[in-house]
C-alpha cells in the first residue's frame, strides 16, 4: 500500500462497505472523452507501443497515450506505416495499439489485411474512428465493413466507460484468437465526455518481449498464406461461439412488442426513444451471434435495428435468416440523434405521433460562420497570389463554378489550406484524399488541358503521401508546379509533430526531414523556397515556377500562426487613406472586418509583425503598425 | 453553450461537467467544434441528471441556452424548451460574409423576437463589457459560468466551482478568473430570471 494507508484507514471508518471497497481499489470517477478512455484503457491493459497518424476524431488517442513516458508512442508518417509499426511490435510479443480516422484505414488497409492473415503475437488493437455526419472529413464511410473484409472481430463501445473497459477485452480477444481486433468508434463516442469509473493505480501486466522465428506464420508466401486463410475462418467460427455468451452483448428486458438491436452511440438514442422496449445491445458487432439473435427475434413482435450509416447489422442479421427492419426508416447518411430515431419510429408505426413544440422560424438568411484560415496564417499570402493569377476569383461564380477554364488549375489536398476553397480566396479546384493533389495534377497535365497546373499540399500531408507523387512526376516528366506549404506542423488536427517538424509525439527533439533536399534527391531540378510572409518573395517564386515548362517545386515556408506566441505591432487602417477598394478583404483574414462600412483590423486577433501581409498588398499604403 | 471558436466555451463546459459529477450527477457532454480553432461556430451540449443516455440535446429540450455571441445564439432557438432560459452575451463577432457585404448581421430586436416565439426569458447581458473592466476579455467564459452558476437548478457549492476553475487554468490567471466568476454571479443577482 502507499503512504496514504493511515489516512485511508481513519477515513474509511466513516464509510459504507461499498465505499470502502471503492477506496481499497482506489476507484475514482472521472469525466473522460472516449479517446481519453481508450488511451487510459490501453495503458492499463499493458500496451508497450502505440502508433498513429493524426486525424479527427481519433487524434487525442495517441496524444493521451504519449503522455505515458514509460511506453513508446509515435506519430507515424502515415497510417500504413503506423499499422506496420504496430504489427512489428505485436510480433515482438508486446501489446500494441494503432489508431486512425476512418479514411486512415483505407491507407492502412494493406498491412491491416496482412495482419489479419498472419495473426499476431502480442495483442494488436486497431482503432478506427468513423465520422458520421462528416464533422471534419472528406467523406462518410462505414468501417464496420472492414471487420468482415479482414475477418477480424470488432468491438463498438457506446460511451467512455465501455471504451475503457472494452480495450482490455479487445487485447484479450486478440491474443486468445490470434487476430488483430478492430475497435470501432464514431465522432460522438470519441469526443463526448462521460463518467468513467477507473482504478487509477491499476498495475500493468508484465510481458516478455521476444520474437519467435516462425516463417510459416510471418512470411506470407502463397504456400504459407494458403495455410493461414483457413485459420482465419476457423477463428471466426470460434468467435461466433464466443459471441453467443459474452457479456459484451447484453439483453435489456422490456415490453415484447418491440425488440431493438443496437450498438455504439445509436443505442443511447434508442434507449431514450423506446423507453420500455426490449433491447439487444451489441458490444461485439462482428461476428454476430446467430442463436442469440434468433432467440431474441422469437421473443419480440417486431424486430428493429437502430444503427448509423450503412445497414451493417441489418444485412448481417438478414443473412442469418431473421426478418428485421431498420434502414427503410432510418437515414443511411449523417449522424443519428434522438429526434431522427424518434421520427423513424413514428414512420415505422412503432411509436404514436409525438407532440413537440412547433418549429420556430429562424431569422431569414442568417450568415453562416464557416471556419477560416486564421489571422496571420502563413497560407494566406500564397493563396492570395494564386487567386490573383489570371484573376481566378473573378472567373469563378458564387458557387465556385465556371464554364471557362481559368489560366490556372489548382489541385488541392487535405489540411487547413483546403479552407482556401471558400470565398474570398477561391484558390482550390480539387480535394480528394491525402496526397492526391500531385497525382491529380499529373493526370490533368497528361490529359492535355491548356491551363497551367499547380498542386498545393501541406508539409505533413506531403510527407504522409505526397512523396510518391513527386517521384511519379519526375519519372514521367510531368510539367506541373508543386507548392508545398510548410508551416512546420500538422496544424489542422491541433499541431502534432511530423517527420519534418523535428519533434516526436512524446516531445523529444529529433532530426527533421529536409523537404528541399528530399525533392532535389528525387530529381526535381527547379526547387525554390519562399518566405510565406513576404508577398514579393511568394509572387516571384510562383511566377518563375509557372514560367518554367518543366517540373518545379516551390516551398512556401512560414510558422503556423497558432503556434506563434509573440504578437506585437498589430496593424491598423488609416481611414483617411483607405478608399475601400476591398483588396485587403481578399486575403480572407478574420482580423480584417467591416464595421459600419469601414474596414477595421481587430487588434486582439491581428498577429502584427509576425504576418504583415495586408500592409504589403494595400494599394493605398493605408495599413501600418499601430504606433 | 454556443459561441465562436476561441471564446473558451469547451473549457467552461468542462468545468461545469466536472463540477456536476462532483455533486454525484451522471454527466454527458459533447462538443461540436469541427474546425473551431479556425473561427467557426462552437457548440457544447451538457446533460446532467440521475441517468443520462444520449450526450446530445434534442430540439426543444434545453433548459438553458448560454450564448457567448449574438449571431450564434440565434441559430439555436429551436433547441430551447418552451419557457427555457436564454442568456446572450451582448457581443457581435461579424463573420467574413458581413465584411464582404453578402450578408447582414441580425439586429437585437430580431434576435429577441425570434426567441420570444419559444420563451420570454431572454436576457442580453453585458459580459464582454464587464470582463473588459476586469482587465482581460479572455475571462468571458468564466464570467458566463459565474452567471450560469446562479441560475442553475442544481446546486453546486462555490468551493467546487473554485476547485475546478483552479484545476483547469494556469495558476497565474486563476485569481483574475475567480474575479470574473464573481462578477458573473453579481450580474446574475441583478437580473430577474
Amino acid at each position: 500500500m502507499n503512504k496514504f494507508v493511515n489516512g485511508y484507514y481513519n477515513y474509511s471508518l466513516r464509510l459504507t462497505n461499498r465505499e470502502r471497497i471503492f477506496i481499497l481499489l482506489e476507484m475514482v470517477k472521472k469525466l473522460l472523452s472516449g479517446n481519453e478512455a481508450i488511451a487510459l484503457g490501453a495503458y492499463h491493459a499493458g500496451i508497450e507501443v502505440a502508433s498513429a497518424y493524426p486525424g479527427t476524431p481519433s487524434t487525442e488517442i495517441l496524444e493521451n497515450i504519449a503522455q505515458f513516458k514509460d511506453i513508446y508512442a509515435e506519430w507515424s508518417t502515415n497510417e500504413k506505416v503506423a499499422m506496420e509499426v504496430g504489427l512489428g511490435a505485436s510480433y515482438a510479443g508486446v501489446r500494441a495499439m494503432v489508431s486512425m480516422k476512418h479514411v486512415g484505414l483505407n491507407v492502412a488497409a494493406d498491412p491491416f489485411l496482412a495482419a489479419a492473415t498472419t495473426g499476431i503475437h502480442g495483442g494488436l488493437v486497431v482503432v478506427s474512428a468513423d465520422d458520421p455526419g462528416i464533422h471534419s472529413s472528406q467523406g462518410e464511410q462505414d468501417n464496420r465493413h472492414f471487420a468482415k473484409l479482414a475477418r477480424v472481430p470488432m468491438l463498438e463501445p457506446a460511451d467512455s466507460q465501455e471504451a475503457y473497459d472494452f480495450v482490455a477485452i479487445a487485447f484479450e480477444l486478440s491474443e486468445k484468437y490470434d487476430t488483430p481486433v478492430l475497435f470501432r468508434i464514431t465522432t460522438r463516442v470519441a469526443h463526448s465526455k462521460t463518467v468513467v469509473e477507473i482504478d487509477e493505480k491499476k498495475t500493468r501486466p508484465d510481458r516478455k518481449k521476444r520474437f519467435h522465428h516462425d516463417v510459416e506464420k510471418y512470411v506470407m508466401l502463397p504456400s504459407h498464406a494458403r495455410v493461414r486463410v483457413p485459420h482465419m475462418h476457423r477463428r471466426m467460427t470460434e468467435l461466433t461461439e464466443f459471441a453467443e455468451t459474452t457479456f459484451l452483448n447484453q439483453l435489456v428486458d422490456g415490453n415484447k412488442d418491440i425488440g431493438i438491436i443496437s450498438a455504439g452511440v445509436s443505442y443511447q438514442y434508442a434507449r431514450e426513444v423506446f423507453t420500455d422496449a426490449t433491447f439487444l445491445k451489441l458490444g461485439l458487432t462482428y461476428p454476430l451471434p446467430p442463436n442469440l439473435i434468433h432467440d431474441f427475434a422469437s421473443r419480440v413482435k417486431r424486430l428493429f435495428v437502430v444503427e448509423e450509416l450503412d445497414p451493417f447489422l441489418e444485412e448481417n442479421i438478414k443473412i442469418l435468416g431473421t426478418h428485421v427492419e431498420g434502414k427503410k426508416y432510418i437515414p443511411r447518411s449523417g449522424e443519428l440523434n434522438k429526434t431522427v430515431v424518434q421520427d423513424a419510429a413514428v414512420k415505422a408505426g412503432l411509436l404514436k405521433h409525438i407532440d413537440s413544440p412547433a418549429e420556430v422560424k429562424l431569422i431569414k438568411d442568417l450568415p453562416g460562420r464557416p471556419p477560416l484560415l486564421c489571422p496571420g496564417c502563413p497560407h494566406s499570402g500564397a493563396f492570395f497570389v494564386l487567386s490573383t493569377i489570371g484573376q481566378r476569383a473573378k472567373v469563378l461564380d458564387a458557387s465556385g463554378k465556371s464554364e471557362k477554364e481559368s489560366k490556372l488549375i489548382i489541385t488541392g489536398d487535405i489540411g487547413c489550406y483546403t479552407l482556401a476553397t471558400y470565398p474570398p480566396l477561391r484558390a482550390m479546384d480539387t480535394t480528394a484524399c491525402m496526397g492526391a493533389s500531385i497525382g491529380q495534377a499529373i493526370g490533368l497535365e497528361k490529359a492535355g488541358v491548356s491551363s497551367k497546373i499547380v498542386a498545393v499540399i501541406g508539409d505533413s500531408t506531403f510527407l504522409h503521401s505526397g512523396i510518391t507523387g513527386v517521384v511519379d512526376a519526375v519519372y514521367n516528366s510531368a510539367k506541373i508546379t508543386i507548392v508545398i506549404l510548410d508551416n512546420g506542423t500538422t496544424a489542422m488536427t491541433g499541431h502534432q509533430g511530423h517527420p519534418g517538424s523535428g519533434v516526436t509525439a512524446q516531445g523529444n527533439f529529433t532530426r527533421s526531414v529536409d523537404i528541399e533536399q528530399l525533392v532535389r534527391g528525387a530529381g526535381v531540378n527547379d526547387v525554390k523556397v519562399a518566405d510565406a510572409f513576404n508577398i514579393k518573395s511568394v509572387r516571384s517564386a510562383l511566377r518563375s515556377a509557372l514560367d518554367n515548362d518543366e517540373l518545379s517545386v516551390v516551398v512556401v515556408r512560414g510558422k503556423c500562426a497558432v503556434t506563434t506566441k509573440v504578437r506585437k505591432n498589430q496593424r491598423q487602417v488609416d481611414l483617411e487613406k483607405c478608399n475601400d477598394c476591398g483588396v485587403c478583404i481578399m486575403i480572407g483574414c478574420p482580423a480584417i472586418q467591416k464595421h459600419d462600412n469601414k474596414i477595421q483590423i481587430e487588434i486582439n486577433s491581428c498577429m502584427g509583425d509576425q504576418c504583415g501581409i495586408c500592409g504589403q498588398i494595400c494599394p493605398k499604403q493605408a495599413i501600418s503598425a499601430i504606433s | 453553450m454556443v459561441g465562436v471558436g476561441g471564446q473558451g466555451i469547451i473549457l467552461a463546459s468542462d468545468i461545469l461537467g466536472e463540477a456536476a459529477l462532483e455533486i454525484g450527477l451522471d454527466v454527458k457532454k459533447t462538443d461540436t467544434l469541427g474546425m473551431a480553432q479556425r473561427g467557426g461556430s462552437v457548440t457544447s451540449h451538457l446533460r446532467m441528471g440521475k441517468k443520462v443516455w444520449s450526450p446530445l440535446i434534442s430540439s426543444a429540450e434545453a433548459d438553458i441556452l448560454l450564448a457567448f455571441e449574438r449571431l450564434e445564439a440565434s441559430r439555436w432557438v429551436n433547441y430551447v424548451k418552451p419557457d427555457g432560459i436564454v442568456i446572450i452575451n451582448n457581443l457581435a463577432i461579424p463573420p467574413l460574409s458581413i465584411s464582404m457585404g453578402t450578408h447582414r448581421y441580425p439586429d437585437d430586436a430580431e434576435i429577441i423576437d425570434s426567441f420570444n416565439q419559444r420563451t420570454k426569458k431572454v436576457h442580453l447581458i453585458e459580459g464582454s463589457g464587464e470582463v473588459s473592466d476586469i482587465g482581460d476579455t479572455r475571462t468571458l467564459n468564466i464570467f458566463m459560468l459565474g452567471f450560469l452558476s446562479s441560475i442553475l437548478a442544481i446546486k453546486i457549492s462555490y468551493d467546487i466551482w473554485k476547485k475546478y476553475i483552479g484545476e483547469h487554468l494556469p495558476a497565474k490567471i486563476v485569481d483574475l478568473n475567480i474575479r470574473a466568476f464573481d462578477k458573473g454571479r453579481e450580474v446574475a443577482s441583478s437580473v430577474d430570471i
